[in-house]
């Protein structure tokens, strides 16, 4: 049976001046999943989403979003992205900051308040994006990624700094954003928040060290959760 | 159509940005008056090279100011990293420059307007040619102090470098443009390179409303050298703004 697949790489290679930073991955993601890209900081997760985003040369291999090359016009709108740094104007109110995104997305105004209640943003509509907490202003720009029905969302560390509670809100909301069709990467390098992903791409140094689903990782390596699954994955390569 | 909804969301995000920041907003109106106040103080004995002096710099100041807000604010875009999510949604590039360039472009006439309006009718310089000319070319300067701008931000990396463009790109204009000393008073090459540039049309005709009664063919055509360079400097920006990085 065939799968549908949201993306494929296939010996991705990214090269940044002379450095390699991504030194040829080949991996796959499923439609209306949710899968953790987990790796350590510096390991290559923001240049594989910046690629896979359009905003980022791919120096040589493959790259495929939703059937189309990484970057390819007609798929801006399919695809929602949360950089890393909150991208939102910090002299606009967030609903300001939303109704502009929301004008260059189609999204209508009343999505944009669907949106804003979505990321529990209500109390902090009309309030200045620049005197906002941080997990505020982080959940100000994972909602301007949900504008406009993306299918593909590439959040880079999104609940990064959130307290617990807000946390496991967020994650509930992805699974919901998942079992509605969408598919999810998001990125992180606390190892916890992998154990909520149905699959998973280890990352570290620009290399693909595991992609499977959770379950697999933790039969693989014997273990119970997957930042001990890491390191013993780490420790094998090595040994090799 | 969509293309209109993203300039103009672009232009009206731009501006409700900058009113959320009314100092700002207060710099931009009431520097370029405030100089030009200075400047009429400044010759109180000689009001003759007040009205020679005058009208050029109504075409220095707005274009100066536009330039550095338009760097300045285009690179902080970048910096935030708002461009580069916008560059990751369906708006065209040049969409957004059009957009910036509205904003300004609205900022740039009232700020020109106003200091026509002082120029004219509180320091009451006296010029032999038509006022509407004089706010007609003001205006065309601060446009082009926009577009310039827009274009230069793609160079810079950080706010730091987008301020050094002032020096570096606009004063040697300034200092062969024929404001100093007249163009045909120059070393040969320096003459060339003068017209190459479009300050170099700005000055000229400004220069010629205060000794022409007409619009002379010649203003016309600096005119049209402003505003031909202008839209040169948003179609090369458009260029040189890039989706991807390498």
């Amino acid at each position: 049976m065939a799968q549908l697949l949201t993306l494929e790489a296939t010996n991705l290679e990214i090269k940044k001046g002379r450095t390699l930073i991504l030194k040829g991955l080949s991996f796959t993601v499923q439609a209306g999943s949710i899968t953790g890209l987990i790796g350590p900081s510096g390991s290559g997760k923001t240049t594989l989403m910046r690629a896979i985003v359009g905003v980022q040369a791919v120096t040589q291999g493959v790259l495929t979003v939703l059937d189309r090359p990484a970057g390819d016009k007609t798929l801006r709108p399919k695809i929602g992205y949360v950089s890393q740094i909150p991208a939102v104007y910090d002299d606009l109110t967030v609903l300001q900051n939303l109704r502009y995104f929301g004008a260059l997305t189609r999204a209508s105004r009343a999505q944009v308040d669907e949106t804003i209640a979505q990321v529990r943003l209500d109390p902090q509509r009309n309030q200045i994006t620049a005197s906002l907490s941080g997990g505020e202003k982080a959940r100000a720009s994972l909602a301007i990624a949900l504008l406009g029905d993306p299918e593909l969302l590439i959040l880079d560390e999104p609940t990064v700094g959130l307290d617990p509670l807000l946390r496991i809100e967020l994650w509930q909301l992805f699974s919901q954003l998942a079992s509605q069709g969408k598919t999810l990467l998001v990125s992180s390098h606390v190892m916890d928040e992998a154990e909520r992903c149905e699959s998973l791409l280890l990352m570290r140094a620009g290399e693909l060290l595991w992609q499977d689903s959770r379950k697999g990782l933790l039969q693989a390596a014997g273990k119970k959760s997957v930042g001990e699954a890491f390191v013993e994955i780490i420790t094998r390569e090595e040994a090799k | 159509m969509y293309h209109v909804q993203a300039i103009l969301a672009t232009s009206g995000r731009i501006l409700r940005q900058l009113s959320h920041d009314h100092r700002s907003v207060a710099l931009i109106f009431v520097v370029p008056c405030v100089l030009l106040g200075l400047l009429r103080w400044l010759f109180d004995e000689n009001l003759q090279a007040f009205n020679t002096i005058g009208p050029a710099l109504l075409g220095v100041f707005p274009f100066i100011i536009m330039f550095i807000i338009t760097s300045i604010t285009t690179v902080r875009e970048r910096i935030s990293g708002t461009m580069e999510r916008l560059m990751t949604m369906p708006i065209g590039k040049l969409d957004l420059l059009l957009g910036y360039m509205i904003a300004f472009g609205i900022l740039a006439i009232v700020q020109a307007l106003l200091a026509s309006m002082v120029l004219l009718y509180v320091l009451d310089i006296e010029v032999l040619g038509p006022d509407w000319f004089l706010i007609v070319m003001a205006l065309a300067d601060a446009l082009l102090g926009t577009a310039l701008g827009l274009f230069v931000s793609a160079f810079a990396r950080s706010e730091f470098q987008a301020v050094q463009f002032m020096p570096a790109f606009i004063l040697p204009q300034l200092l062969i443009c024929g404001l100093l000393i007249p163009i045909s008073q120059m070393p040969e090459l320096l003459e060339k390179i003068a017209y190459l540039l479009p300050v170099t049309y700005a000055i000229d005709a400004l220069n010629a409303v205060t000794t022409h009664a007409d619009v002379t063919s010649d203003s016309w055509r600096d005119l049209w050298v402003v505003i031909g360079f202008a839209l040169a400097a948003l179609l090369l920006g458009a260029v040189t703004l890039r989706r991807k990085s390498n």
